[in-house]
């Protein structure tokens, strides 16, 4: 089954969407967008990284995106405002990203294949990475969700039920970390936000309870990933911005229905 | 024995000294307040002790286990977090439905679990804050300015609350508030905290206390008196729950 690479391609969607979905909602709960933005353009950097130190692209992606949280603190912690720190670093990680994988020696790379994603050509080690990557995610949600889910509406509430809010600040830059690691070869550096965001987005006009819109937003994550897969076939277009495509159409859509929850 | 005891306490925040070498010690049910003007560390003072603040010196010291409820300031729910009042109430750890209803009814209010925490009212929501500080049924409730926003009645309301919170619990309490005149009788003890302490003792002695005086002046004295009298009037009531409660719902119903 997994020698098709269309099913690759389809799992390869369906775990990214999975994890982005419920990690999303943390994101805009916390107004984190452009950090997480600021993560995922740093993945250009990561990739040119292994590239030139021949690692898993997984592990030098990851080790980028935690680098640009460190910066972020740093930068932020003399002063300046996370607004502007965020644009530099988003925009700065990505050109010099750019430049670097220009001069990675050798290799030919399509930098269109990390900048937009290039799930078709998703292999079976990717898919163990992929889906080690979202099932660790999910299952920090899943054990710390009381803890995160506090640390969120109030650092101070946190406190004092014993829950040191710093540890799940550290948990949030973590996982997205990993998604940013995993959902690069599914919709390129470009797009990741767009697969945190807009499902979360979407849920949240329809659940009642953080728990709901979690879950809502991984099921329209993973309906965006395989009506995009499917469109991609139809009309022979990208499949990364084609699942980002069906994400937004069912945003506008749930904006058009009567919200359920006032 | 005492329930938490902070000693010689200073907290600096760049240059500035926020709070110089405070002592305070809060024994089982005692209900203990902590007034001062704006920017005078009473918000600190709490954070220290709830442990969401380093003190630069002194020490900090809780009984074994202690639990502590936190009712914050403020809770900025983003609009982007769905929470109906029930799950609010399951933070940090689920509770049983029967003990949701219950801290509800502490709290004063009627069953409205499934509404969401951003439709509630000023007074509602404060209530359910309150609520979910005691479902841990803890040993020290700790609010910060926690009637921010009521309007007078409604504070007064509120501080009776809890007043009825910590005899059907056996809970401390130690709050903040600037709104003297109304949380002072509700007190045992008062602390006079202007980055240091200028005078405690009880609401009588510090009201009269030359160093709290020249903080608030002297004209909250007749709305002082004012509230005196309605808090005895409450005590004199105190043995009729059911009246108490029906004054709370309508007070609620009137918002």
């Amino acid at each position: 089954m997994l020698d098709d690479f269309l099913v690759r391609a389809a799992l390869a969607g369906v775990g990214t969407a999975l994890a982005t979905g419920a990690l999303g909602c943390f994101v805009i709960w916390r107004r984190m967008a452009y950090f997480g933005d600021a993560m995922a353009h740093a993945a250009v950097l990561g990739v040119a990284l292994s590239l030139a130190f021949a690692m898993s692209i997984f592990a030098g992606v990851v080790v980028t995106a935690l680098g640009m949280a460190v910066l972020f603190l740093s930068f932020t912690g003399r002063g300046q405002s996370a607004d502007a720190t965020l644009g530099v670093l988003a925009h700065g990680a990505l050109a010099i990203g750019l430049v670097a994988i220009a001069l990675v020696p050798g290799q030919r790379v399509s930098l269109e294949a990390y900048l937009f994603g290039d799930v078709l050509s998703v292999s079976r080690g990717d898919l163990a990475v992929i889906w080690g990557g979202a099932l660790i995610v999910c299952g920090i949600l899943a054990s710390q969700w009381s803890a995160l889910l506090t640390s969120t509406l109030s650092p101070d509430l946190a406190h004092a039920a014993g829950i040191d809010p710093r540890k799940q600040d550290y948990l949030i830059t973590l996982m997205l970390a990993l998604v940013v690691a995993v959902a690069i070869k599914v919709v390129g550096a470009l797009l990741i936000t767009a697969l945190l965001i807009i499902p979360a987005a979407t849920a949240q006009r329809f659940g009642r309870t953080p728990e709901m819109m979690a879950v809502t937003a991984s099921i329209l994550g993973v309906i965006a990933a395989l009506g995009g897969l499917q469109g991609a076939l139809i009309m022979d277009t990208p499949v990364g911005p084609s699942m980002v495509c069906v994400a937004a159409v069912m945003f506008v859509a749930a904006m058009s229905v009567r919200q359920r929850r006032a | 024995m005492s329930l938490l005891a902070v000693e010689d306490v200073v907290v600096r925040h760049g240059g500035q000294t926020v709070l110089d070498r405070v002592s305070l010690t809060l024994a089982p049910k005692e209900i203990v307040t902590i007034v001062g003007p704006n920017g005078s560390g009473k918000s600190t003072l709490l954070r220290v002790l709830i442990g969401a603040q380093k003190a630069s010196e002194g020490s900090v010291r809780a009984a074994k286990d202690l639990r502590v409820g936190y009712v914050p300031q403020k809770l900025h729910i983003d609009p982007s977090l769905p929470l109906t009042v029930r799950r609010f109430l399951d933070l940090p750890k689920r509770v049983k439905e029967s003990d949701a209803r219950a801290a509800l009814e502490a709290a004063g209010l009627a069953d409205l679990g499934k509404r969401q925490m951003t439709d509630l009212s000023g007074g509602q929501f404060q209530r359910v804050l309150l609520a979910r500080a005691i479902l841990g049924r803890p040993q020290v409730l700790v609010l910060d300015e926690a009637t921010q926003g009521l309007d007078q009645p409604g504070s007064a309301s509120f501080y009776k609350q809890i007043e009825a919170v910590r005899n059907e619990l056996g809970c401390a309490v130690l709050m903040v508030s600037h709104e003297l005149h109304v949380v002072m009788s509700a007190s045992d003890r008062v602390i006079c905290l202007n980055g240091h302490i200028c005078c405690e003792g009880t609401p009588d002695v510090v009201s009269a206390a030359p160093a709290y005086r020249e903080l608030f002046g002297t004209g909250t004295g007749g709305a002082l008196a004012l509230y005196r009298h309605d808090h005895d009037h409450h005590h004199d009531h105190h043995h009729d729950h059911g009246h108490n409660h029906a004054h709370d719902h309508s007070h609620e119903a009137a918002e």
